[in-house]
């Protein structure tokens, strides 16, 4: 029985000036369908090139990536990305930047009425309806990562590919962002690939958390399956003993069993 | 705001007025620079009657800044239509810029004048001589500042392109024209700027009509009052031309709107 998104023995070597680099080594991580997996690890092992495999902006030296019974091979937009800085494109609005993803999506089989719909209704459901006439330069750092959001999910994407999404942002608007990616998830069941540093958003979000070894030749240390009950609530969370006994767990293997890189 | 308004003209009123006191005073002891109010006299009489024809040789100074304009506007015009889509070739694909690269690092800083002879020789005519001298200087900016916008289009940009599989040519138009436009006028910019330089250049060495053949003519009567009225006139144009380019880069930088 193979997974709905399989990531079979990646190994990934960097060349630079004239040397190679192995980042990652025999990378397997398998991802269900609807399920929302986490992978954490300190700065510069390796999570956003594995991610970047599954994207197909970065190809494996050795091993491969399945999604849906279908080797990856190069970018689709059927695994959509949002990007660890936005990566909006400052020339278009909310609207616009949307709807360019929408467009080379569904533009061959619908009307521009269909398209714009689409496209609104993905601004809606990250609540930005009101700012789409909007350039990203005129909103704030947390609405431009729901727009990313919006241009990733608009997409209808197989699995949704999220690099530190929330990484740049302050407590408080990071806390918002996962409630409301918790509320698109509880209506849409997504298969989501996220990566982050932050332990709480690990196990707030995940139903199970890849946690990976330092670099060089990084690779999947440990596995914790977050059997938590849906929905979750931070607040009820942060009196649940077993919330604080996964959370534990993580730390544990970052900062008992990998240490920290720089004193490594 | 009227304290503002006036901190912003008091100054450079002040500098203009230094500098006429200045030029007044050294005219006063020179026996060949003309002084603010015979140069006055004589502009007025010359700007009365700015497109006057009497003859090939003979024509009001308005004819002369047109005839200049239009073979700037016709040699850079073309270096656009060639230095551009120039540029996004060679900022897109690295091999085709590292065989153009020498070529470009070895003509860049040639003087456009150097190319006046060739321009001459190739065909028998000043005209198309200065228009091809005024093509070769402005090319280079342009050229080089496209390729540096496209090159310098953030990869996340062309990440967002990679991963929807856009086609190159909506990557040209929605991400790397948009991304390099402010590049592409900047280099406009400034090869407008050389053009202008070079074209009072060539002209003195072409003759015809133009502000610049004109100015060697008045040189050739020994009107000095002529001479410095074109420099004047000289300055206006290209800083009319700067300002224009300003406006119109202000218009279309998405950062700025
Ligand atoms: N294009 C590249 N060329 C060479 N080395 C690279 C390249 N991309 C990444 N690396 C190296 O691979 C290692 C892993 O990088 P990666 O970006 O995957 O780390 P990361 O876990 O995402 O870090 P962070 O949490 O800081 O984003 C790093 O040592 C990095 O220097
Ligand atoms: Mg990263």
């Amino acid at each position: 029985m193979t997974a709905y998104l399989e990531i079979d023995n990646v190994s990934v070597v960097f060349k630079a000036r004239g040397q190679s680099f192995v980042a990652v080594q025999e990378v397997d991580i398998k991802v269900d369908q609807g399920e929302f997996v986490t992978i954490i690890g300190h700065s510069g092992c390796g999570k956003s090139t594995v991610l970047n495999v599954i994207a197909g902006l970065v190809e494996p030296a050795r091993g491969g990536a399945v999604l849906a019974g279908r080797e990856i091979d190069g970018p689709s937009p059927e695994r959509a990305v949002v990007f660890q800085n936005h990566s909006l494109l400052p020339w278009l609005t909310c609207f616009g930047n949307v709807h360019l993803a929408v467009e080379r999506v569904f533009g061959a089989k619908e009307s521009k009425a269909q398209l714009a719909e689409r496209t609104n209704a993905a601004l809606a459901l990250v609540g930005l309806t009101h700012a789409k006439a909007k350039r990203p330069n005129e909103i704030s750092g947390g609405m431009k990562q729901r727009v990313g959001i919006a241009r990733a999910l608009a997409m209808e994407p197989k699995v949704l590919l999220m690099d530190e999404p929330f990484g740049a942002l302050d407590a408080l608007t990071r806390a918002n962002l996962q409630d409301a990616l918790m509320d698109i998830q509880a209506k849409s069941r997504n298969t989501v690939v996220m990566i982050t540093h932050d332990v709480d958003e690990a196990v707030l979000l995940s139903d199970r958390v890849v946690m990976m070894t330092n670099g060089p030749a990084a690779t999947v240390g440990e596995v914790l399956s977050i059997d938590l009950p849906r929905p979750r609530h931070r607040l009820q969370l942060a009196t649940d003993p077993r919330y604080h006994a996964l959370r534990a767990d993580i730390l544990r293997f970052l900062h008992e069993r990998q240490g920290h890189p720089i004193a490594v | 705001m009227a304290r503002s308004g006036l901190a912003a003209v008091l100054p450079p009123l002040f500098g203009i007025s230094a500098l006429v006191l200045i030029w007044a005073l050294v005219a006063r002891g020179s026996d060949y620079l003309p002084g603010p109010g015979s140069t006055l006299t004589s502009a007025i009489e010359l700007f009365s009657d700015p497109f006057y024809r009497k003859g090939p040789n003979d024509q009001g100074i308005g004819w002369n800044l047109l005839a200049s304009l239009s073979r700037v506007a016709q040699g850079f015009g073309l270096a656009a239509l060639v230095g551009i889509p120039l540029g996004f070739v060679l900022g897109r694909f690295t091999m085709i810029s590292r065989a153009f690269q020498p070529i470009v690092s070895l003509l860049r800083p040639v003087s456009p004048l150097a190319w006046l002879p060739i321009g001459l020789a190739v065909f028998q005519a000043a005209n198309p001589a200065a228009i091809f001298t005024i093509f070769i200087c402005s090319i280079w900016p342009m050229l080089l500042n496209t390729a540096l916008g496209v090159a310098s289009v953030p990869q996340d940009y062309l990440n967002v392109a990679r991963v929807l599989r856009l086609s190159e040519w909506t990557v040209f138009t929605r991400i790397l024209l948009p991304a390099s436009i402010p590049y592409v006028l900047t280099g406009a910019k400034l090869a407008l700027g050389i053009a202008w330089l070079s074209i009072v250049a060539s002209e003195m060495l072409t003759g015809g009509v133009g502000i610049g053949f004109w100015l060697w003519d008045e040189w050739n009567n020994l009107n000095m009052e002529h001479i410095l009225i074109a420099i004047v006139v000289i300055g206006v144009v290209g800083l009319a031309i700067e300002q224009g380019m300003n406006l119109v880069a202000k218009r279309f930088d998405y950062r700025s709107n």
